[in-house]
């Protein structure tokens, strides 16, 4: 089993000015880099790192889902697409400033506030299919254990209500996209703007349905689960029939495990930056001005409640 | 007297009648409201091989392209009753559903006679008026060609992409849209004479995720004459402006 921290990360990151030419005097989003995810580098003979982020292979044999999702669907979802962002991705960002960093900083770098940048597509969608690898496994399904049974029933009444809404999300997801479940916490509903008065219940789970590469990080959540709802996730196997897709994966493939492991990790990390957060406050906010609130209003986010 | 008592109760309820002929017809609109129905293909299923697979047509007129009549036809039935009601938030509501079944039924209508077998003239190229109108825009029939390919693979996600014809500045376009937006979405004055689906389950089964082949490969089954009769028709309503 694999074990996987969420990407979502906190600490300074001094922006170069040639990328985000507008950044306000307040840093809005604070990243660490997390050296359990980096994605590994090529390290040439004459010892330079070149540039280059590798397709990691899922961590289960190809064939270790069928029949639930069959080799075949594995060999082209990840042999072909998944590495195709990958490769594409590389060739886009060779020799820009994006070259050096790590996925998800590429990521939030490109996303550009609702504005994407070129190389915005096949980061996200790289780092959207790592993550779905590793939010399913063999012989998955099943219930949650622990304290996430726990909040699921706290934020949608019962296991049975969430299922009920997730599936529905990911059902009428129009067009290619994916559906989310998602860690909320210590941010408004307004994209990006920090909680000046964070409470327990701000911190909640969220069913978050998003088009074509776009996903949570970009507003600051974290990323729990995801299902992939492009036609290639699941043409192979079940033609036009998504809902059935759906189905199976959620009764045979969904890595509770997993899950349950990013949402301590996102648990921990939230009440570090609401600590982080008081300690800061302060010296930011020397004259006490409001902190800046920054709009998506081109962004449809279509959030389950 | 009898007579008279017979003559008013008929016609109060005569009256009555007209009154209710009135209510009904107070919205004619939605009383005679017509729902959408699956056209036939114009031809057999495997009739666009080897472009475009039987698998694939099966699947896409009987599965993909009737769902969204059938949930089209759904939503504008729930249409009519939120308006019926005056519940005007489900009537807002209801515009995304409407917008993208609809949209799906409109599309993929036209895209089968966008279509056509090799020995139905299937691939055929244009004649004039229309064949000049694209040598004036593209310089060629290729570089059209080259332009709705290349537009097409680069269109992120699902979407589809147009040959069209701008009415108003009288002009050939190449447009992408996205999901199921028809083409008008981009504006009002275009009218659509290609368009070709480049969602994923248009080309999936036989091509997998090698999209650019399967646009290479259906020009030899694109309807020309149908794109030059709707051309023709249009230019010929300009002219008479």
């Amino acid at each position: 089993m694999m074990s996987v921290a969420v990407t979502a990360i906190s600490s300074s990151l001094s922006y170069s000015p040639l990328l985000l030419p507008s950044q306000g005097p307040k840093r809005r989003m604070q990243w660490k880099r997390n050296d359990k995810r980096q994605f590994s580098r090529k390290v040439a003979v004459s010892g330079v790192i070149t540039a280059g982020f590798e397709l990691k292979p899922p961590p289960y044999p190809l064939d270790a889902l069928e029949p639930h999702m069959s080799r075949e669907t594995l060999d082209y979802h990840w042999g072909k697409h998944h590495r195709t962002y990958v490769e594409n991705l590389n060739k886009q960002i060779v020799g820009t400033d994006l070259d050096t960093l790590p996925l998800e900083e590429v990521v939030l770098l490109s996303y550009n506030r609702g504005n994407m940048l070129p190389a915005f597509n096949n980061a996200a969608q790289a780092w959207n299919h790592e993550f779905f690898w590793e939010s399913i496994q063999p012989g998955g399904g099943g219930k949650p254990t622990g304290e996430l049974p726990r909040l699921i029933e706290r934020d949608f009444g019962s296991f049975e209500e969430f299922l009920e809404r997730f599936k529905s999300a990911a059902a009428s997801n129009f067009g290619s996209g994916w559906t989310w479940l998602a860690y909320k916490a210590n941010r408004l509903d307004v994209a990006n703007a920090v909680n000046p008065l964070p409470k327990e219940e701000d911190k909640k789970l969220v069913i978050v349905k998003t088009p074509n590469a776009v996903n949570p990080l970009v507003w600051d959540y974290s990323p729990l689960l995801t299902i992939d709802t492009w036609e290639h996730a699941y043409y192979l196997d079940f033609e036009n029939r998504r809902a059935e897709y759906i189905n199976t994966f959620m009764e045979r493939l969904v890595s509770w495990e997993t899950v349950s492991t990013r949402l301590e990790s996102a648990m921990a990390r939230a009440v570090q930056r609401e600590q982080e957060g008081t300690e800061t406050e302060d010296e930011e906010n020397p004259d006490d001005e409001e902190p800046e609130v920054y709009l998506d209003s081109d962004i449809d986010v279509s959030e389950v409640d | 007297m009898t007579t008279t008592v017979i003559i008013s109760i008929f016609l109060a309820i005569f009256a009555t009648s007209l009154q209710n002929a009135r209510g009904a017809t107070m919205e004619p609109c939605l009383e005679s409201m017509k729902t959408a129905s699956l056209p036939d293909l114009p031809y057999a299923y495997d009739a666009l091989e080897p472009a475009i697979s039987e698998e694939i047509m099966r699947l896409h007129h009987q599965k993909h392209h009737q769902t969204y009549v059938t949930q089209y036809n759904k939503a504008l039935n729930s249409l009519r009753s939120a308006m019926a009601d005056g519940d005007h938030s489900s009537v807002v509501k209801l515009q995304s559903l409407i917008k993208f079944n609809g949209g799906g039924h409109v599309n993929h209508a036209i895209f089968w006679k966008n279509l056509a077998p090799v020995h139905e003239g299937g691939g055929k190229p244009p004649h004039d008026p229309l064949s000049s109108a694209i040598d004036a825009h593209f310089a060629s029939l290729e570089g059209l060609i080259q332009k709705m390919n290349a537009e097409g693979a680069a269109v992120q996600g699902s979407g589809w992409v147009w040959f069209g014809l701008d009415r108003e500045l009288k002009r050939l376009v190449v447009e992408t849209t996205a999901n199921q937006d028809p083409l008008v979405t981009k504006g009002s004055h275009l009218v659509p004479l290609i368009g070709i689906d480049v969602w994923e389950h248009a080309y999936y089964p036989q091509y997998k995720n090698a999209r650019a082949e399967y646009l290479k490969n259906i020009w030899t089954v694109i309807n020309w004459k149908y794109a030059s009769d709707v051309f023709e028709k249009h230019t010929r309503d300009l002219d008479i402006n």
